[in-house]
């Protein structure tokens, strides 16, 4: 349903309903001395005209992107075709509210159906909420989720390697209960550290998180993971940044994974200097109840009809109040359905040969640097369109503003992370980037 | 609206059986009516304690979820298993097949407080 605003006419005949004389008066329970009863202090509107001048003026303050960027780090080059725009900007889409009322939001339903039931098959896990707010406040409710779930174990291990910015949100909503959080390190492969692991996993532990790609781009063994996990009986959860990956790979669901969780932004076609985003976040059935966020499902009407609604709205706070899953009443409604748009017009084929792409030029640019004297790769672990280099010849950071003066983002620096990666890079490479592009980055990085 | 005879009930619609040591407690007829067609139904784990006056579960229908009390203190001796692939059993049985959970109590005398049935239907009269 799209928004129109009331007129005038309408405004009056809902008083007229409710028989109530204004809309000021439906205020009158705010005392007196707390109303403003003057205009506020705004400028006054402009005309269509002067606003598109001033918006011009505000454009014009952007610094227009000459550069070619190999960085990746959760927000990732990809293209989406102008038919997802299309569909977008219809304005049932782009102005429809939250879907409380499915007689008339057949339409945002559907889509959201559609939506969870891409994902629960890209993801191979059993359901899919209608998103969060992004990667980083998913892993957070999956955590959450996971203590909620295990009554009687509240330790959390989360793998350093796991998106900085998704555990710098997870630390902030543990603020509170901060000593039951435990990080895990990683090894010269760049995955979990097993020992580290084993040392840490005990009958407290509720959960451990991990990043499939992680944050170096490098790829778990989320089998073996998953079994020494769930031996220990703590949950496995699962995060990634970059879902294409998923176009070849299993999905975590496979491996056993009980929570998966991430940032959909590659599927949203632009990265928008980083933001909105769109949170990722699929359980197995017999978590459902517990699951966070907003959950479409399909239903028949009274008429015998297929018709789809918000469900399971009993988890939710408008119902269990303080005892909620999360306080989240809405979703990434306009990101979800990108998302599902770019997803069809994919389809399954389609996504693979995007990852096969991402692939394959990201290991061409590997096999590429690997050839420079002074650049040599800081893991050994299979990566999918990330990866992390070590820089001895020069400092990463000197090398990495040289190249930014040749118009070169060459990837991101580590060091403010992981200070015991002091010389390193992590360098991304998507379909956008043509060969010559890679070229001249390996050329930059030889001189 | 049927209230049985030999229990005891709360003021929050739970009912009570005392069977030597143990207590085995439920919704009444006028829960489930108000609730509407159960769904699921949270419960504790053998072993557990219970306080009284604590909940000690939910029991959730398409519209609500409602907290069920521990009408006395002690520790949880059963669950009734059938709910959790059949909730709806407390609708259509809720004295009988659709009990929640029995337990082992301390003070009996903490029972004082429940109502009788003719009590309990006074209170469903107000």
């Amino acid at each position: 349903m799209r928004y129109i605003p009331h007129t005038e006419q309408d405004v009056r005949e809902m008083l007229d309903v409710i028989g109530v004389g204004s809309v000021a008066e439906l205020f009158r329970s705010i005392p007196e001395s707390f109303r403003l009863n003057r205009p506020l202090n705004l400028p006054n509107a402009l005309s269509e005209a002067e606003l598109f001048a001033e918006l011009r003026r505000l454009s014009e303050k952007n610094r227009v992107c000459g550069f070619t960027s190999f960085v990746g780090a959760g927000i990732y080059d990809h293209y989406a075709p102008a038919m997802v725009d299309h569909i977008l900007r219809r304005s049932e889409f782009y102005t429809a509210y939250t879907p409380y009322q499915p007689e008339v939001s057949q339409g945002t339903l559907q889509a959201l159906f559609e939506y969870q039931t891409l994902i629960s098959q890209l993801m191979e896990m059993d359901v899919t909420n209608a998103s969060m707010y992004d990667g980083a406040t998913g892993c957070t409710e999956a955590v959450l989720m996971a203590r909620r779930m295990q009554r009687k174990r509240s330790r959390v291990l989360m793998a350093r390697n796991v998106h900085p910015e998704f555990r710098r949100v997870t630390r902030t909503y543990m603020t509170n209960f901060l000593n039951e959080l435990d990080d895990v390190g990683f090894d010269a492969t760049g995955r979990l550290d097993r020992a580290d692991l084993a040392k840490k996993l005990n009958d407290e532990t509720a959960c451990v998180v991990v990043g499939h790609p992680n944050y170096f781009g490098v790829l778990e063994d989320l089998d073996e993971l998953a079994k020494i996990v769930h031996e220990a009986g703590a949950l496995l959860v699962v995060t990634f940044s970059e879902p294409v990956a998923y176009g070849i790979l299993p999905g975590p669901g496979r491996a056993g994974a009980d929570i998966v969780t991430g940032e959909g932004q590659s599927f949203l076609g632009a990265m928008n200097f980083g933001g909105p985003s769109l949170g990722i976040f699929c359980t197995r059935e017999a978590n459902v109840r517990q699951m966070p966020g907003r959950v479409c499902g399909v239903t028949t009407d009274a008429d015998g009809r297929r018709g789809f609604v918000l469900t399971l709205s009993t988890r939710e706070q408008h119902i269990r109040r303080e005892k909620a899953t999360s306080n989240i009443c809405t979703n990434q409604g306009l990101c979800a359905l990108s998302a599902t748009v770019f997803l069809a017009l994919m389809g399954r084929n389609g996504l693979r040969r995007l990852a096969e792409l991402n692939l394959a030029k990201a290991e061409y640019l590997k096999n590429e640097l690997k050839k420079v004297k002074g650049v040599e790769l800081a893991f050994s672990g299979p990566t999918f369109n990330e990866f992390v280099v070590k820089t001895s010849h020069k400092p990463a950071a000197d090398i990495r503003c040289d190249l930014y003066g040749k118009n070169l983002l060459a990837g991101v620096d580590l060091r403010e992370d992981y200070p015991e990666l002091g010389s390193h890079l992590l360098l991304c490479v998507t379909e956008s980037h043509s060969r010559r592009q890679i070229d001249e980055l390996v050329a930059a990085f030889a001189s | 609206m049927s209230v049985l005879e030999d229990l005891l009930y709360s003021k929050d619609h739970e009912w009570a059986k005392l069977d030597g040591n143990i207590v085995t407690v439920g919704i009444t007829d006028h829960a489930q009516k108000q609730l509407g067609d159960i769904v699921f139904v949270e419960l504790p784990e053998p072993d557990d304690e219970v306080t009284k006056g604590e909940p000690f579960g939910s029991v959730e229908s398409t519209k609500a979820v409602s907290d069920c009390f521990a009408p006395a203190t002690g520790r949880v001796t059963e669950v009734n298993e059938l709910l959790a692939d059949n909730p709806e059993t407390i609708n259509s049985d809720p004295y009988g097949a659709g009990w929640l959970m029995k337990f082992e109590i301390s003070d009996r005398s903490e029972l004082d407080d429940l109502l009788s049935a003719e009590e309990y239907e006074k209170l469903l009269q107000e």
